[in-house]
């Protein structure tokens, strides 16, 4: 077994950074695959709130690197899907505390047990950004359908393809196809056309993920949120499968399909 | 006590050069040294020699984590034992003074009699520069928050969204032109000018001072 590592980033604080490695290792586990998520926010933890495993924590990731514990002591076990594992920052120590060396060699010693290895970036581009992205096999840039998110997702990308990372690809996150109608929200369209790298995933916005994220239990855990489907599709085509964009307009009931067949230019 | 604790300033920081005795002896007295002076300390990055010491991941894991308490940065250790140097490797410290960076932007000297010019062909993203004396040539876009700064004319073949200067060092002669041309903030030598908001998706464009005033036109071969 070879895993994939992808790191998650994004520039910009806020996005959703941490619900997307979230909610994408609970997806990829829930297709029975084997994964590990690691936390690179050290200082400003957050993964372990939002999977619901802050209470477990004992080791974390600067205890794995200064030789306080081994890997295997770090790492917890998630209790509703047996083959995740969270690896959390530390809390107390600050970015320095590790280099993107360590997170090379701490990634390695993964790669054989596991199929997807997900690493959670910081905001930012200094320390902590390229420590996450030492490590990556591929880079997953999530934006929100804003100006100020879309440019920081622009410089990312630069960054990631300067250290030869390979062309990353997109998440937008946080979609409301009611503003994108009124003309009020940038669509997906207007952010490739300035980013111009692969999309792989439009998450609507939804209510729910404000509510999982309190309560520990990601959205992907949930078949009927819409925000979760998005991240389930997302996690598939991580996998290389070809599934098809969600359509994200809620209200697609039958009279709206056959409007828009009548008027196709309508959209 | 006359244990040696060696410090000077090099090209990367302060190099610190540890005398022989006892390991924790000497590691006291550096800790010691730089209690004195903490200010000076403060921020420094610090490549240590430790001469032909064998030291274990705890040796130099411990000393880099009392440093970093003191707000001193280990990013070194340079060392005549393989085995010291193995540990800091696996430490993640360098075991060399660095090796100075490539530059990211290099020039491209294409040898053709003319005027200099250097061919760019790639989109450039946000956060990214491209300063040069000659002429500039982009293949692909210039992104919100890229910039370019040209001593002579700049040609986008692409979207041109970011901050351009032609003529930066007074060259009122030299002139912008990009297949779709929306920068934030265009300059020539002296004169700066933004783009009025427009809807619809433009023509190739040519942009040029004229009795002191910027003028953009559109591209018309005749």
């Amino acid at each position: 077994m070879a895993a994939t590592v992808v790191t998650i980033s994004s520039g910009k604080g806020g996005v959703g950074k941490t619900t997307t490695t979230a909610n994408l290792a609970v997806a990829l586990a829930n297709g029975g695959l084997k994964v590990v998520c690691i936390d690179g926010d050290i200082g400003l933890r957050n993964l372990d709130v939002v999977l619901g495993l802050e209470n477990r924590i004992v080791y974390d990731l600067v205890d794995v690197v200064e030789g306080r514990c081994r890997l295997r002591q770090a790492m917890i076990r998630d209790k509703r899907l047996p083959e995740l594992y969270l690896i959390p920052a530390a809390q107390t120590r600050d970015k320095s505390a590790v280099t993107p060396s360590d997170m090379v060699r701490l990634v390695d010693e993964l790669r054989g047990e596991f199929d997807f290895i997900l690493i959670d970036s910081p905001a930012g581009i200094e320390r902590g950004f390229r420590n996450a992205i030492a490590p990556a096999d591929v880079v997953v840039v999530v934006t929100n359908p804003e100006v100020s998110a879309v440019r920081d997702a622009d410089r990312i990308i630069g960054l990631v393809e300067a250290e030869e990372k390979g062309p990353a690809r997109l998440v937008i996150n946080r979609m409301n196809p009611g503003m994108v109608k009124r003309g009020d929200m940038m669509d997906a369209e207007d952010v490739l056309e300035l980013l111009a790298i692969e999309l792989i995933g439009v998450v609507p916005e939804d209510e729910n993920v404000v509510v999982s994220t309190n309560r520990g239990q990601p959205v992907a855990l949930d078949p009927k949120s819409r925000a979760g489907k998005a991240f389930t599709n997302i996690a598939r085509r991580l996998r290389g499968e070809q599934v098809p964009f969600l359509d994200l307009d809620e209200k697609s009931d039958l009279f709206s399909k056959l409007s828009r067949m009548l008027r196709p230019g309508g959209d | 006590m006359t244990l040696s604790v060696q410090i000077k300033g090099i090209k990367d920081g302060l190099l610190i050069t540890l005398g022989e005795g006892d390991w924790g002896e000497v590691q006291e007295a550096l800790l010691a040294h730089i209690a004195e002076r903490a200010s000076f300390f403060q921020g420094a990055r610090v490549a240590l020699e430790v001469g032909n010491r064998i030291l274990n991941a705890a040796d130099l894991g411990g000393l880099r984590d009392k440093l970093s308490d003191r707000g001193v940065i280990l990013w070194a250790v340079l060392s005549n034992s393989p085995k010291t140097e193995n540990t800091a490797q696996v430490l993640g410290l360098a075991t060399r003074l660095s090796i100075p960076r490539p530059e990211r932007v290099k020039p491209v000297d294409t040898n053709l009699p003319g005027e200099p010019t250097v061919l760019v062909a790639r989109t450039l993203r946000s956060g990214f520069r491209i300063a040069y004396a000659g002429h500039v040539t982009v293949i692909g876009d210039v992104n919100p928050g890229a910039e370019i700064v040209a001593g002579g004319s700049v040609v986008v073949w692409g979207k041109l969204r970011g901050v351009v200067h032609a003529g930066a060092e007074g060259d009122e002669k030299a002139v912008v032109c990009a297949l779709e041309l929306v920068p934030t903030q265009l300059r020539i030598a002296g004169h700066i000018a933004v783009t009025p908001q427009r809807k619809g998706k433009s023509n190739p464009e040519i942009v040029r001072v004229v009795n002191g005033q910027i003028v953009a036109e559109t591209w018309n071969q005749k």
